[in-house]
This record gives C-alpha cells, sequence and structure tokens, in this order.
C-alpha cells in the first residue's frame, strides 16, 4: 500500500500512512467496519476473489488513482476486467464508478483539471502513456450513456456516425453495417422503414438501443455501459438487460449500475465500490450470496449503514 | 381565513399589472404601425420603376433614380457578410468549443463586447485610418470592411452563445466515439446550432445594412452606377442621408422610397435566408 498524504475528510485532520485495517470475515461478529474506515481515510485493500485468477483480462487497471483539481476520485484501484464477461461496478453515488469507466476510454480528458497516477492498461497498451492515440483508443472502446443521447440527425446517420468519421463513403458498406447493429440491438424491424427519420422522435427504450447500435458499429473491442437503464421504464430497461446479455457472447462489457437486481442479473462479476476505493471484487454469485465483507453483504441487500 | 376569500388587493395588484403590460404591449406595436404606415404611405408613392431603372441625374428638381444606390448596397453587404460572417463564426467556434481550457478567451470575449459597443461613427474614422488612407481613395472595400468590422463581434457573441446551447452530451457522445474535436463540431454541433445561428447573422446584416456613418467616411458614395470596389462605391442610406438632409423637395420625396426600398431589401434577405436554412435542416443529413 502506498502511503497516503495528509488531507482533511470533513472536518477532520487524518495523517497517513495508516495501517490496513484487517479485513473481517462476513459472518463475523461485529468488528472495526471497513466502510468506517475508509471514511476516516484509512486505505484498504481490496479483497479481491480468487475466481478473477483464471481470468484472461482485457482491461488492467494498476494502481490508479484520480483527482478532478483538488478532489480525489479513485484511490489505487487495482483490478481486471476479464475477456467476454460481464463487470458490473457498483456502490453508492459518488463512490467513483462513472469515473473509472470514464476513465478508460479517456473522456475524462475533456474535464478541466483532471489528474491521474498509476495506470489502466487495455489489450497490453498502457492508455495513459504519452504519445498514445486518444482518438484511436476510443474507436477501440464502445461508450453508452445514462441518458439517451442520440445525435439530432437521422437513425441511419446515428449508427454510421463512427464509420463516417473514419471516412467511410461506400454506401453498401454504410449500409450493411447499419443493418447489423440495428439487428444486433433488436431495433431492426422497428426502424426499417423509417432510417431517415430524425432519432430525436423515438421513444426513450428505442433511443438507448440506438445508442448501442451507435456503439458497437465500428466493432469495439469494449462496451462501456454508464448506468444505461437510470433513464428508462422497466419494460425498456429489461430488454437493455436482454440485449447486453446477449451482447456478452461477442463483446467484454464493463457496466455502471446502480440498482443492485440489475447487476445481479447482468454480470459474471461484481465490484463493490466505495467512496473511490474497490471494496469486494468477485463472481456475481459470490459477492451476492457469499461476500467476503460484512459490508457488501449488507450493500447488496439493501441494509447499507 | 377561508381559502377561497379572494384577497381584494392581491386582485387588484394583478390587474394593474396586467394593464401596464398590455398597454406597454399596445404602445410598441403602435408606434411601429405608425412608422410603417407613414413609410408607406410617402415612400410607396415616390417608387417607380424609374427609382430601380435610372441612376441620379445631379439635377436636384428632377433627381431621377437610385439603380446605383440600390446596387451598391446590395454589393457592400455582400462583401461585407463574405468578410465579417466567417471570422465572426471562426471566433464565435472558439469562444465556445476551444476556449474553454485556454487564458486567451477571457480577453477575446471581453474585446469583443467592447467592440460590439462601438459606435458606428468611430468605426468609420477607423476605416479611414486603416483603408482609406493605405489605399489612397475613397472605396467600396473600404466601406466593405468597416461594415464587417462592425458584423464580427456580433456574430461571434450570438453564434458563441447558440454553440453554447448545444447540449454537451453530444459532444461526448462523439468523442466516445473517437471522433475527433473538428469532426465533432463540423458533423454533431454545427448542424445542431445553424438554426439559430443564423438568427444571429441576420441580425449582423440587418443592422450594417442601416449603417451610415462608417461608409461616409469610406465608400463615400457615387452617383453612379459602379460594381468595382476600388472607387467610390455608392449605397441607399448614403444617399438617402444626402438627399433627406438637402434642401429640394424632389430629393426629399426620393430619400422616402430609398428608405423603403432598403427595409424591404432586409426583410426579403431575413426571409430568404430563413428559408434556405430550414430547406438544408430537414434535408436528411
Amino acid at each position: 500500500m502506498s502511503a497516503l498524504p495528509a488531507r482533511t475528510i470533513g472536518a477532520m485532520e487524518v495523517r497517513a500512512p495508516h495501517p490496513p485495517v484487517p479485513t473481517a470475515p462476513a459472518q463475523g461478529p461485529a468488528g472495526p467496519s471497513v466502510l468506517d474506515a475508509i471514511r476516516q481515510g484509512h486505505a484498504h485493500t481490496a479483497a479481491v476473489h480468487e475466481s478473477l485468477r483464471s481470468e484472461q483480462a482485457v482491461i488492467e487497471a494498476r494502481e490508479f488513482s484520480l483527482w478532478y483539481g483538488k478532489r480525489r476520485a479513485l484511490y489505487a484501484i487495482s483490478m481486471i476486467v476479464a475477456r467476454g464477461k460481464v463487470t458490473a461496478l457498483i456502490g453508492p453515488s459518488g463512490c467513483g464508478k462513472s469515473t473509472l469507466l470514464r476513465s478508460i476510454n479517456r473522456l475524462n480528458d475533456l474535464v478541466e483539471g483532471v489528474r491521474i497516477e498509476g495506470s489502466i492498461v487495455l489489450h497490453g497498451v498502457p492508455v495513459y502513456a504519452p504519445g498514445v492515440d486518444v482518438i484511436g483508443l476510443r474507436k477501440r472502446t464502445g461508450m453508452v450513456f445514462q441518458k439517451p443521447n442520440p445525435f439530432p440527425m437521422s437513425i441511419r446517420e446515428n449508427v454510421i456516425y463512427a464509420l463516417r468519421i473514419n471516412g467511410e463513403r461506400r454506401r453498401a458498406v454504410l449500409d450493411e453495417a447499419c443493418e447489423n447493429s440495428l439487428r444486433a440491438v433488436a431495433l431492426w424491424d422497428e426502424v426499417k422503414d423509417r432510417l431517415r427519420h430524425s432519432a430525436l422522435g423515438m421513444s426513450g427504450g428505442q433511443q438507448q438501443r440506438l445508442c448501442i447500435a451507435r456503439a458497437i458499429v465500428a466493432e469495439p473491442e469494449v462496451l462501456l455501459l454508464d448506468e444505461p437503464c437510470s433513464a428508462l421504464d422497466p419494460v425498456a430497461t429489461l430488454r437493455i438487460e436482454e440485449l447486453i446479455r446477449e451482447l456478452s457472447q461477442r463483446y467484454t462489457i464493463l457496466i455502471v449500475t446502480h440498482n443492485m437486481q440489475q447487476a445481479a442479473r447482468v454480470s459474471d462479476y461484481t465490484a463493490f465500490m466505495y467512496l473511490g476505493r474497490l471494496v469486494e471484487y468477485g463472481s456475481t454469485a459470490d459477492v451476492y450470496q457469499n461476500p467476503r465483507l460484512r459490508e457488501t453483504e449488507q450493500y447488496v441487500t439493501g441494509r447499507f449503514g | 381565513m377561508p381559502l377561497v376569500r379572494k384577497n381584494p388587493w392581491k386582485t387588484l395588484q394583478s390587474r394593474v399589472m396586467f394593464a401596464a403590460c398590455a398597454a406597454c404591449t399596445v404602445l410598441i406595436i403602435g408606434v411601429l404601425g405608425l412608422v410603417t404606415v407613414y413609410l408607406f404611405s410617402i415612400g410607396f408613392g415616390a417608387t417607380s420603376w424609374e427609382f430601380f431603372a435610372a441612376d441620379p441625374t445631379g439635377n436636384a428638381l428632377d433627381p431621377g433614380g437610385m439603380r446605383n444606390a440600390v446596387v451598391g448596397t446590395l454589393i457592400l453587404i455582400g462583401l461585407a457578410s463574405l468578410i465579417g460572417i466567417p471570422l465572426g463564426l471562426l471566433a464565435g467556434v472558439y469562444l465556445s468549443e476551444y476556449g474553454t481550457e485556454r487564458l486567451l478567451p477571457g480577453p477575446v470575449r471581453f474585446v469583443t463586447d467592447v467592440l460590439a459597443g462601438v459606435p458606428s461613427i468611430v468605426v468609420g474614422i477607423l476605416g479611414y485610418e486603416l483603408l482609406v488612407v493605405p489605399l489612397g481613395n475613397y472605396s467600396g472595400w473600404a466601406g466593405a470592411g468597416a461594415l464587417a468590422f462592425i458584423m464580427v463581434p456580433i456574430v461571434a457573441r450570438t453564434s458563441e452563445e447558440m454553440f453554447r446551447l448545444v447540449p454537451d452530451s453530444y459532444r461526448q457522445a462523439s468523442a466516445a466515439l473517437g471522433a475527433t474535436r473538428s469532426q465533432t463540431i463540423l458533423r454533431v454541433v454545427a448542424p445542431a446550432a445553424a438554426g439559430t445561428v443564423v438568427t444571429g447573422i441576420m441580425l449582423a446584416i440587418a443592422r450594417i445594412a442601416g449603417e451610415t456613418a462608417p461608409l461616409l467616411f469610406t465608400a463615400l458614395g457615387s452617383r453612379f452606377l459602379t460594381t468595382n470596389p476600388s472607387e467610390p462605391f455608392p449605397s441607399l442610406t448614403v444617399q438617402v442621408y444626402t438627399y433627406a438632409t438637402g434642401p429640394y423637395p424632389a430629393q426629399r420625396e426620393l430619400a422616402w422610397a430609398g428608405i423603403l426600398v432598403l427595409i424591404s431589401i432586409i426583410f426579403v434577405v431575413n426571409v430568404s435566408i430563413r428559408l434556405v436554412t430550414l430547406r438544408v435542416r430537414r434535408s436528411p443529413a
């Protein structure tokens, strides 16, 4: 564990380094709470399950930290994202899930005053190394946002946007890619007769599926989903979840969600984060049914203290 | 106190407020209507075929038409727009899209605001010093330059505001798909802002079409029809100013016609740009 600098959390002055707090077994008696320790600024060694050892990493964060100006958002996160699996990031608001997600395709670069330490590696390429082609990096990742955000263009132009900016002009190629992407998100039959209509006339659920189609048209290596269902009704949410299961056969997916049931339904692995730290990380079945930490159990069962 | 009882004081307040708003609206529309009716009643009678077909004769009793001035004004607006609109638009794009993390935008924005408030007579003198003197004579180029100088800050500030109204979620989505900043601006932000940016451009055109002071010192004016911007250049506003301040009734009457035609030109340009942009936006991208 690296030494933490002295800093103020709330009204309390805390000095580093602190000894790591021993992790209590989930079924053990009430000992010192890991979450309390984190709130007080203690370092925390994430409880990472052995099941992840056998996985091949597509993304690997190594001691990754991030600051927005003076505010620290991520604390030395080390984790892998397993190839071909769905990994869910859960945790209360402000725990850094979305920040971590946006660090992978360097979308945080658009925010002023962002500073990082440590590294994130995508397919062996350190994404924060000097001289990295950020544009190329973003082309290798697809991202879907919290609120559906189709461009104010036709449905077709939305889907093929990534190809257009890559300079693709051949009509046959564009048409085929458009159809394939829309079929992959089960939208083709609904919109094939109005591809030239504005995408803004679609329902929220359709718009979000369109955004997924737009994200996969250029065949990215990973899909980053930032609370993709939080603005949708239950029926549309269910469709997106089915879609995530389907897409997981072709893509590595990292999804941020506020909805614990959703994480349980769609993901293979679940990472629980709290105040910028990774708390526990393992297969979804283990994290939900057999967590190492009492706090994880309390969170996933909705008894968050 | 029962909930349903009316408070007479509040009711009175509400009525007075309504009456004040209505009165002001009627007053403004009334004045506008008065000006329009007056302008039409005098100007329309003075507008004849000869106005568009003939140039000034130089004879105060039989002044001829203003063909040269109509053509001159159209050319001046066109040249000024060609210079001023691209400059203003690019400055607006810079302030909105690139200016977030650098030191320059603050001062640029401040200077732009100051420029937008510079009296047009000052622009005229500036145009004289910076364009007429170096070029050696009064000319259409100098006039167009002075008008463009007035356009730039208006276009820059309005287009900046309009670009800022484009939701950031579009920029993020585009960036996440691997678009460069210029691709995002050209393919997503600019089309989304186009409709409202055009409004700002039209405001600028309307503004310069009615300018007289900057032209007095730069284009000067001319009695003759010309399409050569290197010569002293005629314009409706300067000609109207000359005629309207002169002693001859025939020329004064022609000045009324000139104003009517000028307003009509602004109106037509306005409507046609709006129609064109509507059509462009409706067609599939």
